[in-house]
C-alpha cells in the first residue's frame, strides 16, 4: 500500500507568510490551494474531524483586505493551520474524537488559537486524535483512525496522529498537537515531519481540554525546525489566564536557529540507546547514533549519560495521566453540555451518558485513574508515582550538569500497521517509553526526522534539553536538520 | 482545654451525659470578583448571569486564584490565632450536578490556616483545627414533587454562586453546651465583620454552619458515632438543633441502640433532625493537589501585611467596655456583637454613668443610635441621673434624639418636661392622702405586701396628676419620708 505523503506540497510557514504579506500570493489562493489538497486525500488519510472551508475562505478573504488597506496582518500572514480536535474553537464543534462531546460548540477561543489568529493564521480545520488524546495510534477515535500519509495502512502515531498526518500530507504546513506522554513527538517521529513538545509553562493551556493536566502542553507540528520556532514564538509566552504559565521568556527562537553546535556537549541517554530499555529497533537506535554522529562532526562533544530512573517512567506516567483523567473528565456528565442519555434519576443519567459516550481506553484510563486515587490505595500509587516523578526530574538535572542536550529516540519503532496493536493496550502503552519522562520532568523535547527505517519509513531523533533550554533544543535541531539535508 | 466538664455541661442532657460538639462553619468572602475567574462575587443577580467559561467549568477552561481571597483567608485566620502555612489547593472529587466540574476545588493536607483557637466572652477556649480556602457550589431549584429531587419532575441550576469563595472554619470537638455552639459562631461572626471580609448573614447563606454532634458518659474521653447536622439558618436553629440532636444519642444509647454516623438534616418546623445520606456509602472524594494551581506561598512581608490588617477584634473590644463599665465581659458582647461598642465607649468617655449609658443601649437602642452622638447621649444620662428627667422622660427624649440628633436639652423644653419641685409633689399628695384615706393607712401599717401595693397606688396617681412627670424615685423617697 502507498501514500501521500508530501510535506513539501504545503510549503513553508515563512515562504507562505513571506508572499502573502509582499503581495506575490493572496491569502485565498494559498488556502484554496490546501483545500483543493485537502479534498484530494483527506479521504484516504482522514486527518480531520472538521475541515472549516467557508470560515477559513472567509478569514482568507479579510486577511487579503486588511493587506491592500496597508495593515500589518503578522508574522503567520495567510498560513493555513490545523488543530488538534482538543482545542476550544469559538463556535465550532470541539470534539475530543469523543461521542461524549456531541454538538459542543466551545463559547470561546484556547489561547492559542486566539494567538495563532491574530498573527495572521487561517484555521482550515480540526485534527483527529485518540479519544481525548489516549493513544498512540488515533485508533481510539470515536470517528474511526487516521492513516499514516507515508504508508496508508499504517498508523500516524498518537494521540496527534491527525495533526501530524495533516503537516505530512501537505494539508497544511502547520499544526498544533498536545503532548502528555509523547503525543506530538511520537507521531512527528512516525510521520517524518518536525514535532516540539515545550517546556511544561511555556504554552499557555487554557483552552485545552484537560487530559493530565500537570504533563499536558500545546506544540507545533512543521515540516521545518525553523517553522517550528517561528511558531513557538508566536504561540509562546505568559497568558494570565494560566496559572501554570511560565512568567520566564526564553527569548525570540527564530533568533538562535544559527548558532551552531560547536562545543555544545550532547548525552545519549543510555537506558533509551543500549538495551536496558527493551522493544527499540535496531534501525531507530541506528538513527539515533548517526545523529550524535552528525552532531559531532558539527563541532559538539559527545558522551553517553544515564538517567536511571528514566526506566520507571511509563508505570509512574500510567498513575499520575489516569489520576489527573479521571478528574478532569468527571465534568463530562450529561448536565450541561454534549451528549446525555437519560436515567430515572440524575445518578443513573450520570451514568449512561457516560457509559454510551466514552470509548473503552478512556473508561479503562479514568478506572486506573480513579483506582490510583482511592483511600487506602493513593500513597502507594499515585503518591509512589509522584515521588518517581521527582527522581527523574533529580536525575535529568544531574544529566545536565554534564550535558546541553540529550538525544533518544522519539519511538521505539517506526509506524506499525494499524490494529497491530489494538488487542493489548500494554503493548501500545510502550510507545511512549522513551517520550514519557520529560513530561514527568517538564523539561522540553523535540522530534526532528532524521532519516528512514529499514521499512523506508521516517524516524525521528528527540532532543531532550533542561527547563526553558529551548533555544539550545532548537539550535541542536537546526543542526541536525542540515546534517539530514545533507546525507540525503 | 482544661476538663471543666463539669460546670459546663449541657443542661437539657440528662444526668451522667456530656455534649461532644465540633462545628463547620463556611463563611462566603465578599470579594468583588470570584475564586477563580473575573465573574462578580454577587448575590442575587438574574440566575445564570455571573457565570464564565471557568466557573461553568466548560473544557478548557483553567482557574487562576483570587489574590484578595487568599489575603482575606489568612486575615482570618490570623484573627483566630491560627499559624498561616504555605498551602496547596487540592480537588475534592465527587458528582453534583450543580458542581460544574464534578469536583470542588478545595484544600486538603495542607489548608492556609491551622491549629488556632478562639475565645467566648466567658473566657472559655474552642480550638480551632483548621480555616481553609474552597469554592462554592451552584445552586438547585427542584421543580414539582414536594421540592426535593427526589420526587422532582426537574430541576433548575444557577451557576451565579459556583466558584465564589468560602473560608471553611473547622472547630475540634470541643464545645459541651449548644449555649457554647451559639456564642462561638456568634464570637466568629464578629471577627467576621470586624475583618470585613464578609457580611456573614447566616439567612442568606453567606454564614453557614454545620455541627458534629455525639454525646459520652461524663469523665469519658472516647468520641462517639457522630451525626453531621446541615441545613441550620439562625443561631437559634443551631442551638435546638444540637439540643435535639443530643438529646436523640443519649435516648439511643440508653435503650442500647446506637446512633448511625450520617448526615442529617435539621426540620425547623418539625424541631427535628432527618436522616440525610448516610456515611456509610459515602463518597471517597479521591482528593489530590490541583495541578492547574500553583501553591501558595505567603511571603514573611506578606504575613507582616496580614497581621499589620487586622483591626481590634470583638474580644478586645469587649474587654475595653467591660473595664470601662466596672462589669463582666460577657455583661457588654451583646453591645460589641450590635456594633455599639465604640458609642458606648465615647459615652463613658465624655462622663455619662456606665450602668445607665449600657442599659439603654442594651434596652432601648437595639435599632441602633441614629441620628445621636455621643455626647448628646452623655448629656441626657447626666440629666436623668441628676433627677432633672424622669426615666420614662429620658426614653421618651431618647426616641427623638435618634430621629432629629438634637440635644437633649432642647428636645426636654420643647416637650415641657422640667423636673417638679418637692413642694409641689408634697401638695400633690397631700390631696391624695385626704381623698384616699383608707389607701393611705393600708400603706402606712399595712404587711409589707399591702404596703408595696398602696405604694403603687400613690405612685401611680402622682404620675397621672403631673402627667409623667414626676421621677419615681423622688416620688419614692417622698412617700417614705411622709410614712410615719
Amino acid at each position: 500500500m502507498s501514500g501521500v505523503a508530501s510535506p513539501a506540497a504545503a510549503g513553508s510557514v515563512s515562504d507562505i507568510a513571506n508572499a502573502v504579506t509582499n503581495g506575490e500570493r493572496s491569502a485565498v489562493s494559498v488556502v484554496d490551494a490546501h483545500l483543493a489538497r485537502i479534498d484530494d486525500h483527506e479521504g484516504a488519510v482522514h486527518a480531520f474531524n472538521l475541515v472549516t472551508a467557508d470560515a477559513a475562505r472567509a478569514t482568507a478573504a479579510a486577511i487579503d483586505e486588511r493587506l491592500a488597506a496597508g495593515e500589518d496582518v503578522g508574522p503567520l500572514a495567510g498560513v493555513p493551520v490545523a488543530i488538534k480536535d482538543n482545542m476550544c474553537t469559538r463556535g465550532v464543534p470541539t470534539t475530543c474524537s469523543s461521542k461524549i462531546l456531541d454538538g459542543w460548540r466551545p463559547p470561546y477561543d484556547a489561547t492559542v488559537v486566539e494567538r495563532l489568529a491574530s498573527a495572521g493564521a487561517i484555521m482550515v480545520g480540526k485534527t483527529n486524535l485518540d479519544e481525548f488524546a489516549m493513544g498512540s495510534s488515533t485508533e481510539n477515535s470515536a470517528f474511526g483512525p487516521t492513516h499514516n500519509p507515508w504508508q496508508l495502512d499504517r498508523v500516524p502515531g498518537g494521540s496527534s496522529g491527525g495533526s501530524a498526518a495533516a503537516v505530512a500530507a501537505g494539508f497544511t504546513p502547520l499544526s498544533l498537537g498536545s503532548d502528555t506522554g509523547g503525543s506530538i513527538r511520537q507521531p512527528a517521529s512516525l510521520c517524518g515531519v518536525v514535532g516540539v513538545k515545550p517546556t511544561y509553562g511555556a504554552v499557555s493551556r487554557y483552552g485545552l481540554i484537560a487530559f493530565g493536566s500537570s504533563l499536558d502542553q500545546i506544540g507545533p507540528f512543521t515540516t521545518t525546525v525553523a517553522d517550528s520556532a517561528l511558531t513557538m514564538d508566536v504561540i509562546g509566552g505568559h497568558d494570565p489566564r494560566d496559572a501554570t504559565s511560565s512568567t520566564e521568556s526564553f527569548g525570540s527562537l527564530v533568533d538562535v536557529l544559527d548558532r551552531g553546535v560547536d562545543g555544545l556537549r550532547v548525552g545519549l541517554i543510555s537506558e533509551m540507546t543500549g538495551g536496558v530499555i527493551d522493544g527499540i529497533a535496531e534501525d531507530v537506535l541506528a538513527r539515533v547514533r548517526a545523529a550524535a554522529e552528525a552532531l559531532e562532526a558539527a563541532g559538539a562533544t559527545v558522551g553517553e549519560v544515564s538517567v536511571p530512573s528514566s526506566v520507571y517512567g511509563l508505570p509512574a506516567y500510567y498513575m499520575v495521566a489516569p489520576a489527573e483523567a479521571s478528574s478532569n473528565l468527571a465534568r463530562f456528565d450529561g448536565v450541561r453540555y454534549g451528549l446525555r442519555v437519560d436515567g430515572p434519576n440524575t445518578a443513573a443519567m450520570h451514568t449512561a451518558s457516560r457509559t454510551a459516550g466514552f470509548g473503552p481506553e478512556v473508561k479503562r484510563r479514568i478506572m486506573l485513574g480513579t483506582y490510583a486515587l482511592s483511600a487506602g490505595y493513593r500513597d502507594a500509587y499515585y503518591g509512589s508515582a509522584q515521588k518517581v516523578r521527582t527522581l527523574i526530574t533529580q536525575d535529568f538535572d544531574r544529566a545536565y550538569a554534564d550535558f546541553d542536550v540529550l538525544l533518544a529516540p522519539s519511538s521505539p519503532t517506526t509506524a506499525f500497521e494499524l490494529g497491530a496493536k489494538t488487542a493489548d493496550p500494554l503493548t501500545m502503552y510502550l510507545n511512549d517509553v522513551c517520550t514519557i519522562p520529560s513530561n514527568l520532568s517538564g523539561q522540553p523535547s523535540m522530534s526532528v526526522p532524521f532519516g528512514v527505517g529499514d521499512d523506508g519509513l521516517p524516524i525521528g531523533v528527540q532532543i531532550l534539553a533542561p527547563l526553558m533550554g529551548e533555544p539550545v533544543m532548537f539550535q541542536t535541531a537546526a543542526v541536525l536538520e542540515n546534517a539530514q539535508e545533507d546525507a540525503s | 482545654m482544661t476538663d471543666t466538664a463539669t460546670d459546663r455541661r449541657e443542661p437539657t442532657l440528662p444526668d451522667g451525659w456530656e455534649l461532644v460538639c465540633g462545628l463547620e462553619v463556611h463563611v462566603e468572602l465578599s470579594t468583588a470578583t470570584k475564586l477563580f475567574c473575573g465573574c462578580p462575587n454577587e448575590f442575587g443577580s438574574e440566575p445564570n448571569t455571573n457565570v464564565c467559561p471557568t466557573c461553568l467549568g466548560l473544557p478548557g477552561s483553567l482557574p487562576v486564584m483570587n489574590a484578595d481571597a487568599v489575603t482575606s483567608a489568612m486575615r482570618l485566620g490570623r484573627a483566630i490565632n491560627c499559624t498561616v502555612k504555605p498551602s496547596v489547593m487540592a480537588r475534592k472529587n465527587y458528582f453534583y450536578p450543580d458542581m460544574p466540574k464534578d469536583f470542588q476545588t478545595s484544600q486538603y493536607d495542607q489548608p492556609t490556616n491551622e491549629n488556632g483557637w478562639l475565645d467566648l466572652p466567658d473566657g472559655t477556649r474552642i480550638e480551632v483545627e483548621r480555616a481553609h480556602i474552597e469554592e462554592d457550589t451552584g445552586k438547585s431549584t427542584h421543580v414539582g414533587g414536594d421540592g426535593r429531587i427526589t420526587s422532582a419532575e426537574y430541576s433548575l441550576i444557577d451557576y451565579n454562586r459556583a466558584g465564589v469563595p468560602l473560608l471553611e472554619i473547622v472547630s475540634q470537638p470541643d464545645i459541651r453546651t449548644a449555649e457554647e455552639a451559639k456564642a462561638y459562631v456568634a464570637e466568629l461572626r464578629g471577627i467576621v465583620l470586624a475583618l470585613d471580609v464578609s457580611d456573614a448573614r447566616m439567612e442568606e447563606g453567606s454564614m453557614r454552619v454545620d455541627a458534629n454532634v455525639s454525646v459520652r458518659p461524663i469523665g469519658s474521653d472516647e468520641l462517639r458515632t457522630r451525626c453531621e447536622i446541615k441545613n441550620i439558618n439562625s443561631l437559634s436553629s443551631l442551638g435546638r438543633a444540637i439540643v435535639h440532636e443530643a438529646n436523640r444519642h443519649v435516648d439511643l444509647w440508653t435503650t442500647g441502640e446506637r446512633p448511625m454516623q450520617e448526615t442529617r438534616h435539621w426540620d425547623e418546623e418539625a424541631g427535628r433532625t432527618r436522616s440525610g445520606r448516610s456515611k456509610e456509602d459515602a463518597e471517597d472524594y479521591r482528593y489530590f493537589p490541583e495541578p492547574d494551581l500553583t501553591p501558595l506561598i505567603p511571603t514573611a512581608a506578606d504575613l507582616e501585611a496580614v497581621d499589620v490588617s487586622i483591626p481590634e477584634l470583638p474580644s478586645a473590644v469587649r474587654s475595653r467596655l467591660a473595664d470601662a463599665a466596672g462589669v463582666a465581659p460577657t455583661e457588654v458582647s451583646v453591645l460589641v456583637d450590635r456594633g455599639q461598642a465604640g458609642f458606648a465607649l465615647d459615652t463613658i468617655d465624655a462622663g455619662a454613668d456606665p450602668t445607665r449609658v449600657l442599659v439603654h443601649l442594651t434596652n432601648n437602642l437595639a435599632d441602633g443610635t441614629g441620628e445621636m452622638d455621643p455626647a448628646a447621649f452623655a448629656a441626657l444620662v447626666s440629666m436623668e441621673v441628676g433627677g432633672e428627667l424622669s426615666s420614662t422622660q429620658t426614653k421618651e427624649v431618647l426616641a427623638d434624639m435618634v430621629v432629629t440628633g438634637r440635644t437633649p436639652d432642647a428636645v426636654a423644653s420643647e416637650k415641657g418636661f422640667e423636673a417638679m419641685d418637692t413642694g409641689e409633689l408634697d401638695g400633690i399628695l397631700d390631696g391624695l392622702i385626704a381623698d384616699h384615706p383608707s389607701e393611705w393607712e393600708r400603706f402606712c401599717s399595712g404587711d409589707d405586701g399591702d404596703a408595696k401595693k398602696m405604694s403603687g397606688f400613690f405612685t401611680g396617681q402622682i404620675m397621672k396628676a403631673t402627667r409623667g412627670q414626676a421621677d419615681g424615685k423622688v416620688v419614692a423617697q417622698l412617700l417614705n419620708t411622709r410614712k410615719p
